[in-house]
């Protein structure tokens, strides 16, 4: 081997330009913060369940500021919820699903050697790492982390202390990170597809990709923009969402005024929604890819399901006020995005109904990747129907702001992102390493997660409601709390459950790196070309460039000797 | 193994672009999608306002006037830099940058000058919401300015190796670098009448 060919351990595993390792380091990362986001939300279940006690064991870590004797303070927990929110989200599910699925798989999927830009997907990762570590770094300023919630509505956000200004540059690095990463992937997926591979051949999992990307590329910026407004309110002392007159702790404060925080909410959600489509529209095309290996048979509706896709990716763009019903932006603007509220239910439906519809008549393999894949289908389902009463005004005026909407969108992102990137993970772990996850470790894991995941959100429509808002410190000092308290208990207790029931995935992942059951190039055989390089792809990826001959999901073609008929396969 | 990524150079038989080409496209789309929202946040601050100043009696005009013609004729000079690579010219295609690129000095100059008139009058940010979107647009604007100078300056100096080797390769960067320019430009030409005349 010529010295060129072998690079040394920091030019290959660190500073590497190759879509996997990348692929591998966005994944890593992504895993880590998302258990940092678990641990905050276990601390604020301990507050939830038993309000006013110290908390056992891991209270004094907290110190004085944050929780004096292990009794958290209200600040504090204010900092859990807001970083929480921003951890998963921006720091764990997004560069998991589209970062890490999407820079390992797209370029594989289509046959290409790498992404189009391979030093831009260096810097998209090492920005996006840099705004994690100045998010977590947060923390250890005065007075903590930013504390107005992940969505930090002004003007609250504006008078909060240094950590909000903090939260701001982290949001302006991962904003360009996704930026940087959304370019590389639509340059990709345009220029880069293998002979014969159109884009009605294009695998659905290639499709959702694309279609996040130009989410990413076009909803990102107007936060940038409210950013930026938001540090100047903030450092140049600019009223942008301070009003005249505007009136704290009974003292007035000394601004211009003249400003409007309806103008932050408008310019956060019109990210925020879109937002919520690149958290699930990735999971989809994962499990889509999954159901088609696990059944045998190709997926109904291929087309409708990429239709549905483009059509969903366009309308999130509208849609954005019905988190808004009740500022009282009246009745006209209101009635506009219920309509296309409920207009944007019918591609999400159509999605889900051709997957559901795709295990018809199949003979499903139980394996742990279909187990997940499976669950999320009705996980998605609940998230998705207890959407609807909110995004109707009179339903939305009583439920807005309680625990229902918690339950609501916890249940899209947790048992239904989260358990499609489980899915996946578990998939195309032996095309990463070689080797098999174990299938009793992950039926363990599987079969804990699903029962306890659902103990845990679905109280949590109960408790909405009642009326519980979604940001009380401690539930038991309101009367029309105090009956449903009982629930908070099972949800913490399940809650932490949850986090024992991720112990064997952990382990799962570690040991079968190195210790797992070693497999060909081609284990559940599929269709799709990743499956068509060796095994770990090497650096470039193809032994020969890959010619297409047909669609992405032939499975059990008549007459053939096989049950699955790769794309690039000669007849 | 095939590991080279293609169309670098040589624009896709179906697409029509290079790769280089399509990214800008897609980025300029989300820097629209930037200066978008800010000027949304204009015109809602604006219809909110109870009053609002008349841009010509704060703001001066005169020197918008020139930086806006300054800015005009530099679009002008990086379409030339190109064309003359086009026409193999590089030493052409040097003067013609160089020109662009102290154009972009001027244009910050004369915007410095316009800051340093606010200051002196204590007109920041915190003085009105006016003053305040005032300060973020063509804060914002003066930034991508020094963006433009820096990537010109590159590709003026040690990037202009790369016409050695790869020729074409090199006039299609100075074409990206050039539509980043003009939508720069672009920008400017928005922003002069929203804030000084209207």
């Amino acid at each position: 081997m010529s010295k060129e060919h072998s690079p040394s351990f920091w030019k290959k595993y660190i500073f590497s330009v190759d879509h996997k390792i990348i692929g591998i380091q966005y994944g890593i990362t992504a895993m880590i913060f998302l258990l940092i986001g678990f641990a905050l939300v276990s601390v604020m279940r301990w507050q939830l369940a038993f309000p006013g006690q110290p908390l056992p064991l891991f209270g004094v870590l907290f110190g004085m500021s944050n929780a004096p004797g292990g009794i958290i303070l209200p600040e504090f927990y204010n900092q859990l919820g807001a970083m929480h929110g921003t951890i998963m989200i921006f720091l764990g599910v997004v560069p998991l699903g589209v970062g890490a699925f999407g820079n390992y798989l797209v370029p594989l999927q289509i046959g290409a050697p790498d992404m189009a830009f391979p030093k831009l997907n260096m810097m998209s990762y090492w920005v996006y790492l840099t705004g994690g570590i100045v998010m977590l770094a947060s923390f250890f300023f005065p007075q903590g982390a930013a504390q107005s919630g992940w969505t930090s509505y002004p003007p609250l956000s504006n008078i909060a202390p240094v950590g909000q200004t903090v939260w701001l540059i982290g949001m302006v690095f991962l904003i360009t990170s996704s930026l940087l990463g959304s370019v590389n992937f639509i340059v990709t997926i345009v220029q880069l597809r293998a002979d014969g591979l159109t884009f009605s051949r294009l695998p659905f999992f290639v499709w959702a990709q694309f279609i996040t990307s130009f989410l990413l590329l076009l909803a990102f910026p107007p936060l940038e923009a409210a950013g930026i407004l938001q540090l100047m309110d903030r450092l140049a002392g600019s009223s942008f969402f301070m009003p005249s007159g505007l009136v704290v702790s009974g003292e007035a404060l000394q601004i211009s005024g003249g400003g409007n925080p309806l103008l932050w909410q408008h310019l956060f959600w019109f990210l925020a929604h879109p937002e919520v489509y690149v958290l699930i529209l990735p999971a989809m095309g994962i499990v889509a890819e999954i159901i088609a290996n696990n059944t045998r048979k190709p997926l109904y509706g291929y087309k409708n399901m990429v239709g549905a896709a483009l059509f969903l990716g366009f309308m999130s763009f509208i849609v954005w006020a019905h988190h808004m019903y009740l500022v009282g932006m009246g009745t006209t603007m209101s009635n506009f995005f219920q309509i296309t509220t409920m207009i944007i239910s019918i591609p999400s439906v159509i999605l889900l109904t051709c997957l559901l519809l795709s295990l018809w008549g199949g003979s499903i393999r139980f394996n742990t990747p279909m187990c997940f894949a499976l669950a999320f289908l009705p996980m998605f389902a609940i998230g998705g129907l207890t959407g609807l009463p909110l995004g109707l005004t009179a339903s939305d005026i009583h439920l807005h702001d309680t625990y229902y909407v918690i339950g609501h969108f916890h249940y899209v992102v947790a048992p239904g992102t989260l358990f499609a990137l489980m899915a996946g993970t578990y998939f195309w772990f032996p095309k990463i390493t070689g080797r098999q996850m174990s299938e009793v470790l992950g039926k363990i894991h599987f079969w804990a997660s699903f029962i306890l995941i659902n103990i845990v959100f679905m109280p949590m429509f109960s408790m909405g409601l009642a009326g519980v808002s979604r940001r009380l410190w401690n539930p038991t000092e309101y009367a029309h709390a105090q009956p449903t308290q009982v629930l908070n208990v099972v949800v913490s207790y399940a809650a932490w459950g949850l986090a024992i029931a991720q112990l064997p995935f952990i382990f799962n992942l570690i040991w079968s790196t190195f210790k797992g059951k070693q497999v060909d190039t081609n284990p559940w055989k599929a269709t799709t070309l990743e499956w068509a390089t060796p095994t770990p792809p090497p650096h470039g990826n193809f032994e020969r460039e890959p010619v297409v001959l047909r669609g992405p999901y032939e499975y059990s073609v008549p007459g053939q000797r096989e049950d699955y008929l790769p794309q690039n396969a000669e007849q | 193994m095939s590991a080279e990524i293609k169309w670098i150079d040589k624009p896709h038989p179906v697409s029509g672009v290079t790769n280089g080409k399509l990214g800008i496209w897609l980025f300029l789309a989300s820097e629209v999608m930037l200066f978008g929202g800010l000027f949304s946040a204009l015109v809602l601050l604006r219809t909110g306002a109870d009053s609002w100043p008349v841009g010509h009696e704060l703001l001066n005009v005169k020197l918008a006037t020139i930086n806006t013609l300054i800015l005009i004729i530099s679009s002008v000079t990086m379409v030339m830099s190109w064309a003359s690579l086009a026409m193999k010219n590089l030493s052409k295609y040097k003067m013609y940058m160089a020109i662009t690129v102290i154009l972009g000095f001027v244009f910050l100059g004369i915007k410095a000058v316009e800051y340093g008139h606010k200051f002196e009058h204590h007109h920041f940010p915190s003085t009105s919401i006016f003053y305040a979107i005032y300060f973020t647009l063509t804060g914002l604007h003066a930034i991508h300015v020094i963006g433009g100078i820096i990537v010109n300056t590159y590709f003026l100096f040690p990037g202009s190796k790369l016409w050695q080797t790869k020729p074409e390769m090199f006039t299609n960067r100075i074409e990206c670098a050039g539509l980043y320019w003009h939508f720069v430009d672009l920008v400017w030409i928005f922003l002069f009448p929203t804030l000084y005349l209207l």
